[in-house]
């Protein structure tokens, strides 16, 4: 991983930079010490280490511009920070950086179903959102797998998705304002309890713009009246391109579940040992579908999808009986990433196809692994074509982790080649940041720098991550030489 | 004047290539350009002052129709009609429900869904479907450079590298000029019905629209005028019946159920503003916090701004019709805005009015500046729609 060089004279000036941050946000917010660093020297995407020179927890939009007016004074580098659970390295400090983290910015600020919006501290996770609302008959929608542990701030950062977001939009739909701090460490807000901008969609090139052009520090999240109920049904298919062609069949019918979730045998079999939802073992691939109203609205979906399902010759096709068995089946789905750690160790990718071309990248993914003599499982969000291959691979054996990423990289290409994208949901941070260029022109490219250029002059925020380095050094201030 | 680019002062270039030649040459020799879909919001923004008119009628055409991946692909110069006629062949539409502004501006001609996003037009739907930038999913356009750039894509899920889509909807043609566009589409509901209350109060009906939007029960329509409010409901047969009863249940008595052909016609009405059509004096569109659409409109009548008040998004957006003489009300209404958080642009008033006082709601400092920049970097010569966003 190519990481630019860090700037000795920053490192140079660490002592003087702990003392104003310390100075400025009490000792208590502040941590410098080689090996309390060492917690921040990654996110979840773990392949790739190196502490930070310093790490400041802020407790308010304040005490956030007060720390970005410092680092901006001495030309440090800010890596923002959410909860950490980046796939995509968006949080991966540089050694001269400083992380900011938000995690202790985790209040609700107001609650108002009457205009239904909440407004939160960005480091509140995801789940606390809904949790906040849940007694009162709403929730918030963008549900991303790890929404127990993930920030919100992480979640606007990378415009998150998740499983619902066929019906319900990502991150991007329900944002209705933001408090920023810019990177001269001014404070702004933009939208607010009102919906859609007044001039220019700032809020909309900010949400998904990885940490780059600002720091979120509250947001206005839109929240949803709770649907009476919901309920999955489960179908089975002797193939995965089968499977991928009912989907299409599915959308095309009329009814738009809330979720299609799509899993391979290899993701079945891994995740039933691990959480007993009663998955078919004997299917080569299965959807997940649900729908949502009452009672007899489920029923009138239901007849209508299976209607659609019955015409691919299922060899499973199992509604859900019981609140018990909902949640049962929903256990097994979230918890297929942890499920498949059995397996050895992973890499997850988030490329997005167009639903029309689900069976033949899901094909083209096969040839490909078996070409690497590698395994890969499937289980991802088919209503929009949002795949996760996991290639699984072995991190203690010499060579193994680069011919998992080389396979990673082939995928992610047969991906844009099929009319998607290198990301749905995980962004880009340094994993795909070298894919860029396949995805997007010379042209397309510097006109999204332009915008950093605008938001962030000297392009201090979140560095080394989106653009490939090759590609930003122009415009990078004082961007020294790459280094291996 | 290769290539038949130009006739008299309108450049019509037959495809991207000649349209980036198209700016390119205006860039070079310093030509403001106006741009032009079918014209029929022409009068959205301030004026501009432009030697040369730029017209995307030429850049028509469906290039791809995926109905079972909910995917439209879209030259920018095509007729709106056109590309709902297409949706529904497939049973399916655009989600946002684009207002069509001919009545209320008084235009004729066909209104192009490039010029529909480049002003970002949503309707009624927008509550529940989401706004014209949500449905947007990838574009391509030239910039003031000449530069053909593409971004987002077909994909509903796309986090690759920055949104510029969103950017591009509703920056009315200032950064770029739209060449194609890709949306998620949805399937038309197989039924709608409308719950009618005639007689609240804008107060009392903007909140009994509040407790329908607050219900599990899918609102894809809340809107009050004149004494008339109106919730909307689609889906399937049996569910729309359900759920119209069960809303008749909650919101109390006096709720009568519209549905088909006569549903429909309430809504085309609320969403081009019908009755504001043919009256005289300016309109302005405010997006509010819900709750606080009817009081800022009692409170702009106490302070002598006599108006009419369409509220569509349950409250949240308010058509005000006021009388142009003086400034039109601007400063009344800004003041307003100041305390309660929103914004009010200008949508019709003469053209010395809206060259007079700001049509878009000003900027704060930090805000304004990054406006002012993305603008010279997009289009560092300023010959794209010069001075409509400031």
């Amino acid at each position: 991983m190519e990481m630019p060089t860090p700037n000795q004279m920053v490192l140079d000036q660490k002592a003087t930079l702990v003392a104003r941050l310390t100075e400025a946000l009490g000792d208590d917010s502040v941590i410098h010490s080689i090996e309390e660093l060492r917690a921040y020297e990654c996110d979840a995407f773990t392949a790739y280490r190196c502490p930070p020179l310093a790490v400041v927890l802020p407790r308010t939009t304040e005490e956030v511009a007060a720390a970005v007016r410092i680092c901006a004074g001495m030309s440090v580098p800010i890596v923002p920070r959410g909860a950490g659970t980046s796939l995509a390295g968006g949080s991966l400090p540089t050694a001269d950086c400083v992380i900011l983290g938000v995690a202790r910015m985790n209040r609700v600020l107001e609650v108002d179903t009457a205009n239904r919006f909440i407004r939160v501290q960005t480091g509140i996770t995801n789940l606390s959102v809904t949790g906040a609302v849940l007694g009162e008959g709403f929730f918030y929608a963008p549900d991303p797998s790890s929404q127990l542990a993930c920030a919100i701030a992480g979640n606007i950062a990378m415009n998150s998705g998740g499983a619902h977001c066929l019906k319900y939009g990502v991150t991007t739909n329900n944002l209705m304002g933001v408090t920023m701090v810019t990177a001269r460490g001014e404070v702004v807000e933009i939208g607010g309890a009102h919906l859609d901008p007044a001039g220019y969609d700032l809020l909309g090139v900010i949400c998904g713009s990885e940490g780059q052009l600002g720091i979120v520090t509250e947001a206005t999240l839109r929240i949803l009246a709770s649907p009476e109920g919901a309920r999955p049904v489960l179908m089975g298919f002797d193939s995965s391109e089968v499977a991928g062609a009912c989907v299409a069949d599915i959308i095309k019918s009329g009814v738009i579940p809330v979720a299609i979730e799509f899993m391979d045998k290899l993701c079945i079999h891994a995740t039933e040992d691990h959480a007993h939802a009663g998955y078919p073992l004997d299917v080569e691939a299965l959807l997940i579908v649900e729908v949502e109203g009452s009672a007899a609205e489920i029923d009138e979906q239901l007849t209508c999808i299976k209607e659609v399902a019955n015409r691919h010759n299922p060899m499973v096709l199992r509604e859900s009986k019981s609140e018990a068995e909902s949640k049962a089946i929903w256990l097994g789905r979230k918890s297929a990433f942890g499920a498949m750690g059995q397996l050895g160790d992973y890499i997850c990718l988030d490329g997005t196809v167009p639903v029309s071309a689900l069976p033949t990248v899901l094909r083209g993914t096969a040839e490909l692994a078996e070409s690497y003599g590698l395994r890969v499982a499937n289980v991802f969000h088919a209503g929009d074509g949002n795949m996760h291959p996991l290639i699984i691979f072995n991190a203690n054996q010499l060579g193994d982790l680069e011919k998992a990423e080389a396979l990673g990289a082939d995928i992610l290409r047969l991906c844009v080649d099929a009319g998607g994208c290198l990301s749905g949901e995980h962004g880009v941070g340094v994993e795909k940041r070298d894919l860029m260029g396949h995805q997007f022109s010379a042209a397309d490219l510097a006109q999204q720098m332009d915008l950093k250029d605008v938001f962030d002059p000297a392009w201090m925020l979140n560095p080394a991550k989106v653009f490939p380095l090759a590609v930003s050094e122009g415009r990078r201030s004082g961007a020294g030489t790459v280094r291996g | 004047m290769e290539r038949g680019l130009f006739v008299a002062d309108m450049l019509s270039p037959a495809n991207e290539a000649e349209l980036a030649d198209a700016v390119t040459e205006a860039t070079a020799t310093s030509t403001p350009l106006e741009i032009r879909g079918g014209g029929t919001r022409a009068g959205l923004g301030r004026p501009v002052q432009a030697e040369k008119t730029l017209s995307t009628s030429r850049l028509a055409g469906i290039t791809l129709y995926e109905p079972g991946a909910l995917t439209l692909v879209v030259k920018a110069g095509t007729p709106l009609a056109e590309v709902e006629a297409a949706l529904a062949v497939e049973g399916q539409m655009l989600p946002f429900e684009p207002m069509d502004h001919r009545a209320i501006l008084g235009t004729s001609g066909e209104p192009t869904i490039g010029g529909v996003v480049a002003c970002g037009v949503s309707g009624p739907r927008r509550i529940q479907a989401g706004a014209c930038r949500d449905a947007t999913l990838g574009v391509r356009f030239v910039n003031g450079k000449g530069e053909v750039v593409k971004s987002g894509g077909r994909v509903m899920k796309n986090v690759t590298g920055y949104d510029l889509v969103k950017l591009m909807c509703g920056s009315f043609g200032t950064l770029g000029v739209l060449s194609e566009i890709s949306f998620k589409v949805l399937p038309k509901p197989e039924a709608e019905a409308t719950l009618v209350c005639k007689g609240l109060s804008a107060a009392t009906g903007v909140a009994a629209l509040s407790a329908a939007l607050g219900s599990p029960f899918g609102i894809t329509g809340a809107a009050h005028w004149d004494g008339n409010s109106l919730v909307r409901i689609e889906g399937l047969e049996g569910s729309v019946a359900y759920r119209g009863e069960q809303l008749q249940g909650r919101l109390g008595s006096g709720w009568e159920i519209v549905t088909g052909a006569a549903s429909a016609a309430l809504w085309r009405e609320v969403r081009d503003v019908g009755p504001f059509a043919g009256c005289d004096g300016a309109i302005w569109r405010l997006s509010v916090k819900p709750a606080d659409g009817p009081v800022l409109s009692d409170a702009l009548r106490a302070e002598g701004l006599d108006h009419s008040a369409l509220f569509d998004w349950g409250g949240g957006l308010v058509w005000l019709l006021a009388g142009e003489d003086g400034d039109a009300g601007a400063s009344l209404i800004r003041h307003r805005i100041a305390t309660m958080g929103g914004h009010a642009t200008l949508v019709r008033a003469s053209a010395a009015t809206r060259a007079a006082v700001d049509v878009f709601e000003p900027e704060p400092a930090p805000l304004a500046a990054i406006s002012a920049g993305l603008r010279a970097k997009f289009d560092p010569a300023g010959v794209l729609n010069p001075g409509r966003m400031g």
